[in-house]
């Protein structure tokens, strides 16, 4: 019962073994049942803790707590606290890397928004466009519980030209988020709602729209959570749902 | 206080991503979300103050994680969970090979997750942050060993003891104390 193998199976499971050696246990695996058996048990142990460990994931509170926290100590000293300390000729080749930097922010919001007027397109294209089919604000927040990891309030749309039509979950990015959609005088408005992550924090201070193959797309942050609302309708459309959404954040 | 570190590389940039890993070792570590919520604040305050020390080109994840267990070691209950017994015998028992009562393919099939989670929170402290680290954050041997200042022998015997004793739990659970 004490194949020579054995002692490695450990290093093999965790991709810890070199190259020749992985090699060599592979054929040895094909022709051993035992250590075969062993290194299969093992493997499977290390999958099912692994997706069994990824259970505590932080409150929606506590992620803006500690992004405020980080925020606050982190970016007044980023603008002004290192600038002042260099010469006029640093600074001259600091303000281009600047300008480098906005050009690449500005290209991956272009691509970010060009993603979600896709993603728009591609849900109103499909013969089930939402999973949770419903015009009732209560029915389609809670059918979110337990789908994603953060919550968010959706708005009275009872005296507004809007109508909720239904939601789903969506991943951009390798994220979770809620995707809602809305009617407007036979327009559909897309609603995207993701965590508010470093990598579209600087796309827009605040908010902003802007326009994609014919699009409207407003965003913002707010609560931790980012916003983007997209669709066909006119601008003005856009713009008074992502009104009421903002409003119902805060309700 | 020094956002940027010499490579100009954010804090936030770096620091942000790793928060839900990072929240989720705690809560591993502490078994308990207000003190994962706590040690998780506590890691970054000392990060953001740190981070200007932080040496680029070096394992940024290794090294926040190093942190929060570094705070986790001196908070109540992290000295309530080291061990008594000196561990020191650890490296012999490396080569030991997995006990086989039942093949564990068969073993684990019954197995559900709840039993895995519940087998991971009965290992000692030691054990489960090796096995944490491993398999849920998926490190190498070289980062666990750079996060937890040990050297990488002492990573493999207790991979292999808390692996080990996570199996002989399942056994209990799937197949009963008796067997």
């Amino acid at each position: 019962m004490s194949c020579p193998w054995q002692e490695k199976l450990e290093r093999y499971v965790d991709a810890e073994l070199p190259e020749s050696e992985t090699a060599e246990l592979d054929a040895h695996l094909r022709a051993c049942p035992a250590c075969a058996a062993d290194a299969l048990g093992r493997l499977q142990l290390k999958r099912m803790t692994q997706a069994a460990g990824r259970r505590y994931t932080p409150s929606p509170e506590f992620r803006l707590k500690i992004d405020q926290m980080v925020a606050k100590h982190a970016r007044p000293a980023r603008r002004w606290g290192w600038i002042s300390g260099l010469s006029t000729a640093a600074a001259a080749l600091a303000m281009v890397l600047v300008v480098i930097g906005l050009a690449g922010r500005h290209l991956r919001r272009e691509q970010t928004l060009a993603e979600l007027a896709d993603l728009h397109v591609a849900t109103l294209a499909s013969p089930n466009p939402v999973d949770v089919v419903s015009t009732d604000r209560h029915t389609v927040k809670p059918w979110f519980a337990g789908k994603l990891p953060f919550t968010f309030n959706l708005p009275e749309l009872e005296n507004s030209p809007f109508k909720l039509a239904g939601g789903r979950v969506t991943y951009f990015h390798q994220t979770p988020g809620a995707h809602l959609l809305f009617d407007v005088s036979k327009h559909q408005i897309s609603v995207f709602i993701f965590e508010d992550r470093p990598e579209t924090r600087g796309m827009t201070a605040g908010s902003a729209t802007a326009s994609k193959m014919a699009f409207t797309i407003e965003t913002w942050a707010e609560g931790g959570l980012r916003y983007y609302v997209v669709g066909d309708a006119s601008a003005a459309d856009i713009h008074a749902l992502s009104e009421l959404l903002r409003q119902g954040a805060k309700s | 206080m020094t956002e940027a570190n010499s490579h100009g590389c954010s804090f936030e940039a770096l620091a942000m991503p790793l928060f839900a890993s990072l929240y989720n070792f705690a809560h591993w570590l502490t078994q308990n979300r207000e003190e994962a919520e706590d040690l998780v604040q506590e890691t970054y305050v000392k990060a953001l103050k740190g981070f200007g020390s932080f040496q680029p080109g070096t394992n940024f994840r290794a090294w926040m994680f190093r942190i929060l267990r570094n705070t986790f070691l001196t908070s109540r209950t992290g000295l309530k969970a080291r061990p008594a017994v000196s561990l020191d015998d650890e490296e012999n028992e490396r080569a030991m090979p997995a006990t086989a009562e039942n093949p564990e393919s068969l073993l684990l099939a019954h197995a559900s997750q709840e039993h895995v989670q519940a087998a991971l929170e009965q290992l000692p402290v030691t054990f489960r942050e090796v096995v944490v680290l491993c398999d849920i954050e998926e490190m190498s041997y070289q980062e666990i060993a750079d996060t937890l200042a040990i050297p990488i022998g002492t990573v493999m015997s207790r991979l292999s003891r808390g692996r080990k004793a996570m199996r002989a739990f399942l056994q209990t659970k799937v197949y009963g104390a008796a067997k």
